[in-house]
């Protein structure tokens, strides 16, 4: 093969690769709206880094040197107690980010995270995003509606966490968890379930098997089906 | 098919509690990690009883649990 086709095919494969790259990025809201050109510009400053199941991405108390976007699999975004209890904030799943507040406060990292499957991450590092974020007021805007909606997120914890009973908070996890539109089945297991409701996960079984003599779900092998959601709903405080 | 508990080979530290509190009797010890030995067995149960994983102290099994609803559940069975 000649040099000079050689070099197209590997100019190809770039670009493709670059394409691709351009697709996961942009399934991110950080990056929605945003123009080839600037994203191309973009992806110049990502890295990507694949994670095992269960390896730690980052600790909390560390300096927070980048943000990470979830291209595939599943991050447990959870703060330890000193006792080792567990509290999850939040599952970080395909377009999601974590560590963005640390990153903009120029702080320490507020929660671990873990990768619950094998997981496929972009991450930019603070002082390109902040180049960048200077450069695109789009991309600025869109960080802006990402920090509200994950402050949001934190205060229905916070109110899960003060006001809702154990019943209630697994019924709500539950119906977050529940299939969502585009018919993505997600898995969690009970300890999982435990940490985000921040109880015992011996209360989980014990809601659990609650719920399905209530009639609002029905427990099978390794399956939960939500049998009547609309009293799932008020159980958890919950509108449509 | 009827998914089995999830093994994570290397973060099994060879303890055996699994294997012990097993009510349907399919794990082993192999070479100091866990196993499962009769998957035919473990099907049997109709319940996920999840109490290997709730003894393993490292997290190297796993029961996960989908979540569906009542109207989705048939696409769930045929996928």
């Amino acid at each position: 093969m000649s040099g000079a086709l050689l070099n197209n095919l590997e100019a190809g494969i770039i670009l493709d690769d670059m394409s691709v790259k351009a697709e996961s990025l942009q399934s991110s809201a950080y990056f929605s709206g945003l123009g080839s050109e600037e994203l191309d510009s973009i992806l110049k400053q990502v890295f990507e880094k694949t994670v095992a199941r269960g390896e730690v991405i980052l600790f909390e108390g560390e300096p927070a040197r980048a943000v990470y976007f979830v291209i595939s699999g599943v991050v447990k975004v959870f703060k330890t107690s000193a006792d080792g209890k567990e509290q999850i904030l939040y599952l970080a799943r395909p377009g999601d980010s974590f560590d963005d507040v640390p990153v903009f406060s120029g702080g320490l990292s507020l929660a671990s995270a873990e990768a619950m499957t094998q997981v496929v991450l972009y991450g930019i590092e603070k002082d390109n995003l902040e180049a960048n974020l200077r450069e695109y007021p789009e991309l600025a805007e869109n960080i802006l509606k990402v920090l509200s909606q994950r402050m949001e997120q934190i205060i229905s914890l916070v109110e899960d966490l003060s006001f809702r009973r154990v019943t209630g908070r697994v019924a709500k996890i539950l119906l977050e968890n529940a299939e969502d539109t585009t018919g993505q089945r997600h898995r969690l297991t009970q300890q999982e379930m435990a940490a985000m409701a921040g109880t015992a996960r011996e209360m989980i079984g014990r809601s659990l098997k609650l719920l399905e003599e209530e009639g609002k779900v029905r427990l099978e092998r390794n399956r939960i089906v939500l049998t009547d959601k609309e009293a799932l709903r008020e159980l958890a405080g919950v509108g449509r | 098919m009827t998914k089995m508990p999830e093994i994570d080979r290397s973060q099994c530290n060879g303890c055996g509690l699994c294997v012990e509190v097993c009510s349907c009797r399919i794990l082993m010890l192999i070479d100091n990690v866990v196993e499962i030995k009769e998957k035919a067995e473990c099907q049997r149960c109709t319940r996920w009883c999840t109490v290997c994983e709730m003894v393993c102290p490292t997290g190297a099994i796993q029961c996960p649990f989908e979540v569906v609803t009542e109207e989705t559940q048939h696409s769930a069975d045929t996928s």
